[in-house]
């Protein structure tokens, strides 16, 4: 289908983007990669009266790396796929997860923020930056404010940024070098939406215990979720095989799904208590331990 | 609104509605009928294209309005001076396409992905083409397809 009609303007730099949604307030949206928000206008789930095109703001498209990651809003998924870094251990969970959005080719467009922004209960980048404990830069009224992602990501579909606001950024703390991570998904083709996913970041102390570990589903209810029991579990334990199933069953039990063509609520529960026991495996064995 | 795009190396300027997807404003405005359009939702890849040297985006997904400014390969820019371009032969030599449909999203994905990976194994050719769905070939002569063009372009560079 084609879209409705709406007014198109295109930004010409993130002040311009910010006083024009502060003019147009809820009727418009902004355009960034556009791979979710124009299959949703072709599909008349989304009609925005006015887009705000901010594909052409040059300061807006960058990734920088000093003390964290910060990804600015026309940061595309494919520029983190081929970032001099991404090979890196402590940023596995970033790498795993750039491998896997959508399809290479929507890669090139998509944007990460754009993805955080959609908020998609199905999408990957949700229950990373969960994991990952990343916090968000909006811009509103007044002034620039950092949202941690636990309150950016609201609720299906609705984040903490109002009307007339835009967000700016994605940023991730730096890894120190007792951390990775990993993402584990499962998919019945590259494109569809996840059967279920798995998001983990594992930080260990010096003497092999759990410093801080971030564990988070996708596809798992109306919005990313961050496994709060499983991430108390591992707290301050020598990682073995049985707290590791243990994690994973907090996570199976905190899994709230819907049945569709993927899989029933019970196949769904218990593949994202597998994915996370997966994915702490791994995230373990990329820090040289095997659990 | 005017857009002025410069599509296989020729300037466009038209006058769209914004909603005006790249996929129909190439097929209808330009009359550039080899970007084909099949699931219309960004699934099958059928309508990729290549934007500004080395990017392949999917024509159904993307205003005319973005590309603005921009300039877009098409299939029909491949060929040049009635030579097929090394990927379209290793298409036609390897047997890459049965019916064809999928063939202009298949050349131009892959068109991009030697840009940034002259040299891919057959891994990256299949993981770089996930998003390209065909329904005849299965797949394996496709990926032959851009092995030989990825030796082909690697002893002659100077060949785009």
């Amino acid at each position: 289908m084609i879209p409705a009609a709406f007014d198109y303007r295109r930004a010409g730099s993130a002040d311009d983007a910010f006083a024009q949604l502060q003019k147009l307030g809820g009727d418009a949206r902004v355009l960034a990669g556009g791979q979710s928000l124009i299959p949703a206008m072709r599909f008349r789930l989304a009609r925005p009266s006015v887009l705000v095109d901010i594909n052409g703001v040059a300061e807006l498209d960058y990734i920088t790396m000093n003390g964290a990651l910060t990804l600015g809003a026309i940061a595309r998924d494919s520029a983190v796929e081929r970032a001099s870094w991404i090979g890196e251990r402590g940023w596995s969970l970033i790498h795993d997860v750039s491998r896997v959005v959508a399809d290479p080719v929507v890669r090139q467009m998509g944007t990460v923020v754009g993805s955080l922004c959609h908020n998609d209960p199905s999408g990957d980048w949700p229950a990373v930056a969960l994991a990952a404990r990343a916090e968000m830069v909006v811009r509103g009224k007044d002034g620039q404010r950092t949202v941690p992602i636990d309150q950016f990501l609201v609720d299906s579909f609705t984040t903490a940024v109002q009307e007339g606001e835009m967000a700016l950024a994605v940023r991730f703390p730096a890894p120190d070098d007792r951390t990775a991570g990993s993402y584990q998904k499962v998919e019945r083709k590259v494109g569809d939406y996840a059967t279920a996913a798995a998001a983990v970041q594992v930080s260990l102390n010096a003497d092999g215990t759990v410093r801080g570990a971030g564990i988070a589903l996708s596809s798992a209810g109306p919005c990313a979720v961050r496994v709060t029991d499983a991430e108390a579990l591992l707290k301050g334990q020598t990682p073995t095989a049985d707290l590791i199933r243990a994690a994973g069953e907090a996570a199976a039990k905190q899994s709230d799904p819907q049945a569709d063509l993927r899989g029933s609520v019970e196949y769904k529960k218990n593949l994202a208590g597998v994915l996370v026991s997966r994915g702490l495996r791994q995230a373990l064995a990329r820090l040289g331990v095997q659990s | 609104m005017k857009v002025s795009i410069k599509v296989n190396g020729v300037q466009y300027e038209k006058d769209v509605e914004p909603r005006t997807l790249l996929a129909y404003f190439l097929r209808e405005d330009c009359g550039l009928t080899g970007t084909h359009v099949g699931c219309d939702t960004s699934s099958c890849g059928c309508c990729v294209v290549v934007m500004d040297g080395d990017r392949a985006v999917k024509a159904c997904t993307m205003f005319a309005a973005q590309a603005d400014g921009h300039e877009i390969l098409t299939v029909e820019g491949l060929a040049q001076g009635g030579a097929l371009h090394p990927l379209q032969q290793a298409f036609w030599d390897q047997h890459g396409l049965q019916c064809g449909y999928c063939t202009p999203g298949m050349l131009m994905t892959s068109y991009a992905l030697l840009k940034h990976k002259p040299n891919p194994s057959d891994g990256e050719i299949r993981e770089e083409l996930a998003g390209n769905l065909c329904r005849c070939t299965g797949y394996n002569n496709i990926v032959k397809a851009v092995r030989q063009a990825a030796e082909t372009l690697q002893a002659a560079p100077a060949t785009k």
